[in-house]
């Protein structure tokens, strides 16, 4: 009993010990911090590259890739069928995307990823990713709504204001051809913004290219502002929209450059009235893509001091894309494409260097299709499964069928395996570092707690004179520090949690104070600090605390144990 | 917990109770108070040199007697007092208590015995400075019982308690801390923590000798009437003869010896 009341005591008069278990406090709320932030970015970041990366990849080891898709996809179902709920074929190689901004060619190195879009987004979220299903969402509000719909799969169509802004950039680009260049008729009337442009200055300096002006007036968003107000014009559906890939089966007449399809004008069934002859050329190329934010955009800080992102190429304007063919030796080839969405996945890895295509088209571009047979060749088959927790048993089950001299089989756990585990040892790091913290205030606990022992000798004596055991003295000592330590802990649990809900907050207050942007997401990629935090982790954390206080208080508790009433009292 | 023995509530500190724990020992059968040394000796070291204190001290106290033990300071005579006390183990001799050896008990049972049977009174109070006056008193039954005896029984001993202030007079400054009160007030609240286990043995190191002759007659006053009155066992060290005259026997330390025993008064 007087345990317990002369620990209440000691806890309430002995304010030096408290401040002894600050450090654990802040230890405790440090690492709950940190390994909130920590697992929210890992969490975040696997949810994004699994978004991506389907449950299981094959792939070939030769950017030629293997004939047959159809072979393959069998051979696969018949390994692990049962465990399959859908797959999809790819065809992966690198190349270079260039655009024209400002008068100066960028040029990027990209991975250009052939996909069949429904097929894929049934192996993977892609419709998260592509922001024409996103809402434009500024400072937590909802701006405009999403241009599509989440019930349409996607597809290589544009969106209306897309189909506008590229109608409005060919007809300037029509009229500039007309007005200067009227003498010269035979310029190719549809191009590429950039390949158009440069020839009727004649050298000189293009000035702000004509298709820039138009993004300019509205640069954070991809959807210009002027199609909303000619609404009507567009009201009825385009008829691009109903125009999928079957032109390019059609067209073989060669990978490179090829001239875009004639569709049928989309507004001449509306009659519409200002349409130059040309207004046909708004359909598309056969040439598809989805391209990865990061490369055509780039962020920049506004007068407010906020982020915004200006968009250097938007859906509807048209790129060039370079690239290998798959024959020996590999000849480089090129062609345009129209940008058809921007995807954005939030891992800058992907969002900087991925450009997805039609997988027809970029399989005829790199010869991929055997002349006589139709057969086309693929690069990877990606995998999803009903369950993914049987991955590795899957993956199994592939490697037997598929050497791994040609194919390399594996989760998207593995295939980002040094990434994922460089961040699981540095999350361990970090850990063990932050412990060590808490360790080291330990030694304080027993510093402080030591020099409570000697204070305390006389009444330790008198404790043991009126009949106290030393069991009993020694056990005063440890649940003080035990005391000690749940208070300390359950601070630093209680600051930790409230650190980690108001992480933005604070940001936001430390970045007003400072004048400086502490979490950039230029750099990071998410607006706000991602964070999970994790029961078990938290109970880890305030038990280990807890331990070491008690164990930081034991050798002090057993020198108290051991005084010799005679001794602890005799000094007066 | 050291201490586990269960005591029926009513008769708590109560003398059966007392002989009834004790008994539990095996050791001493009737704690009447009676107590003897044989032969003591004990020495201190200072480095390499060995100190003899206490050169073969034989006393016996009979029980309800006052004795008082005066000698120079640095006689032995705390070090004496101790040692009867429990407080420590003499290197040579006996302790013994109704004839029943004690001083070489187990550690558990040394404890006890300091809990139920002796009251220890010091020259500087040696109250706990975080606790109120009332706590203080009790101390010694929180130190006996569990947190749940303890708490079953509060009413009784916290009654126990006021009654045994009330009796050394400081009914008003229960809620005190032992800071707040005057060195005759701490004193009389040592004695009340002593006397709160209705101990058989009192042992008192030098209870005046850090108060003015007025508030020392007063508490010698207190102490002789608990000899008289509840037959207590006392056993006093001062190095004051008049102080000392007024227990029933005077036994005289010098050198750790025994110099003489006079009759007092
Ligand atoms: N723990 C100890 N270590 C060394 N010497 C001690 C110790 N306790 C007592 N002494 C010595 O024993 C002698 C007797 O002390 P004590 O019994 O306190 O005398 P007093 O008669 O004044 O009460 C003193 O000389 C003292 O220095
Ligand atoms: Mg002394």
């Amino acid at each position: 009993m007087y345990k317990l009341l002369l620990c209440l005591r000691y806890l309430r008069t002995r304010y030096i010990a408290l401040a002894s278990i600050i450090s654990v406090t802040l230890g405790v709320a440090t690492m709950i911090v940190v390994n909130s932030v920590m697992a929210g970015f890992s969490t975040e970041m696997r949810e994004r590259i699994h978004g991506l990366l389907a449950d299981v990849v094959i792939e070939t080891n030769s950017l030629d890739g293997v004939p047959d898709a159809e072979e393959h996809l069998a051979l696969v179902r018949q390994a692990a069928g049962d465990y399959i709920e859908s797959m999809t074929t790819t065809v992966e190689v690198y190349g270079m995307l260039s655009f024209q901004y400002h008068g100066q060619w960028i040029t990027r190195p990209v991975t250009l990823i052939g996909i069949d879009p429904g097929e894929k987004a049934k192996v993977g979220p892609l419709k998260d990713f592509l922001q024409s299903y996103r809402p434009t969402i500024v400072d937590g509000r909802m701006t405009e709504p999403a241009q599509r719909s989440m019930d349409v799969p996607p597809g290589w169509t544009l969106t209306e204001s897309a189909q506008e802004y590229r109608q409005w950039w060919i007809e300037r680009q029509q009229m500039m051809i007309h007005g200067l260049g009227e003498e010269d008729d035979s310029l190719p009337t549809p191009l590429v913004p950039g390949e158009s442009v440069t020839p009727p200055f004649k050298g000189e300096d293009p000035g702000p290219p004509i298709f820039d002006e138009f993004p300019n007036s509205n640069a954070s968003t991809d959807e210009p502002g002027a199609a909303q107000q000619d609404d009507s014009a567009v009201a009825a559906p385009t008829p691009a929209d109903s125009e999928p890939s079957t032109p390019l089966i059609a067209d073989e007449s060669g990978p490179t450059f090829a001239p875009p399809q004639f569709e049928p004008p989309p507004f001449e069934a509306e009659g519409a009235p200002e349409l130059p002859d040309s207004a046909g050329w708004v359909g598309l190329l056969d040439g598809r893509l989805y391209v990865g934010m990061g490369l055509i955009s780039f962020p920049y800080e506004d007068d407010k001091g906020k982020v915004q992102t200006l968009m250097m190429v938007k859906p509807g304007d048209d790129v060039k894309l370079s690239t290998v063919t798959s024959g020996r030796p590999p000849d480089t080839t090129h062609f345009n494409a129209t940008v058809v969405d921007v995807f954005k996945s939030g891992m800058s890895e992907y969002d900087s260097n991925l450009v997805f295509c039609n997988l027809e088209y970029l399989q005829k571009v790199r010869g991929m299709v055997d002349p006589s047979t139709g057969v086309r060749s693929i690069t990877s088959i990606q995998i999803k499964l009903k369950d993914e927790t049987d991955a590795k048993v899957v993956v199994e089950r592939l490697q037997a069928v598929f050497p791994p001299g040609r194919y390399s089989v594996k989760t998207w756990e593995q295939k980002q395996g040094p990434l994922l585990a460089a961040v699981d040892i540095e999350s361990a790091i970090l850990n063990v570092l932050l412990f060590l913290i808490i360790a080291v205030a330990g030694f304080g606990i027993l510093a402080i707690f030591y020099m409570i022992v000697v204070e305390k000798t006389r009444d330790i004596g008198i404790l043991k004179a009126l009949g106290a055991g030393s069991g009993g003295i020694m056990s005063i000592f440890l649940s003080y520090g035990l005391a000690l330590g749940i208070v300390g802990s359950g601070v630093g649990v209680g600051i930790g949690i409230l650190f980690v809900h108001y992480i933005n907050e604070i940001e936001g207050f430390i970045t007003w104070i400072t004048g400086h942007k502490v979490f950039d997401e230029r750099i990071y990629y998410f607006p706000e600090i991602p964070t999970s935090i994790n029961a078990s982790m938290v109970i880890w954390v305030a038990v280990g605390a807890m331990t070491i206080a008690v164990l930081a208080s034991i050798l002090p508790a057993r020198r108290a144990a051991r005084l010799r009433p005679v001794e602890a009292l005799r000094f007066e | 917990m050291s201490q586990t023995q269960t005591i029926d509530p009513s008769d708590v500190g109560n003398r059966s109770a007392v002989q009834s724990v004790v008994n539990k020992q095996e050791t001493v059968k009737m704690p009447k108070g009676q107590i003897s040394t044989v032969a003591l000796e004990k020495s201190y070291f200072k480095g390499q040199h060995k100190i003899p204190v206490l050169r073969g001290v034989e006393v016996a106290v009979n029980e309800g007697e006052f004795v008082s033990i005066v000698g120079q300071s640095g006689s032995g005579k705390s070090t004496l007092l101790h040692l009867i006390g429990l407080l420590d183990t003499p290197d040579v001799g006996e302790i013994l208590m109704n004839g029943d050896r004690i001083d070489d008990l187990p550690e558990k049972s040394r404890d006890q015995l300091r809990n139920h049977v002796f009251g220890f009174i010091f020259q500087f109070y040696h109250l706990l400075p975080e606790l109120s006056l009332l706590e203080n008193v009790m101390s010694p039954l929180m130190i006996r019982h569990s947190l749940w005896s303890f708490w079953k029984q509060r009413r009784a001993m916290r009654e126990q308690a006021c009654e045994i202030i009330a009796k050394v007079g400081l009914g008003h400054r229960m809620k005190h801390k032992p800071s707040e009160l005057s060195g005759g007030e701490m004193q009389r609240a040592a004695i009340a923590r002593a006397l709160i286990t209705k101990p058989t043995v009192l042992l008192a190191d030098e209870p005046t000798g850090n108060l003015d002759s007025d508030t020392g007659g007063e508490i010698m006053d207190l102490l002789a009437s608990l000899n008289e009155h509840d037959r207590l066992t006392i056993v006093m060290v001062t190095h004051d003869d008049s102080i000392a005259r007024q227990a029933h026997r005077i036994v005289r330390l010098k050198e750790g010896r025994i110099e003489a025993v006079d009759r007092a008064a």
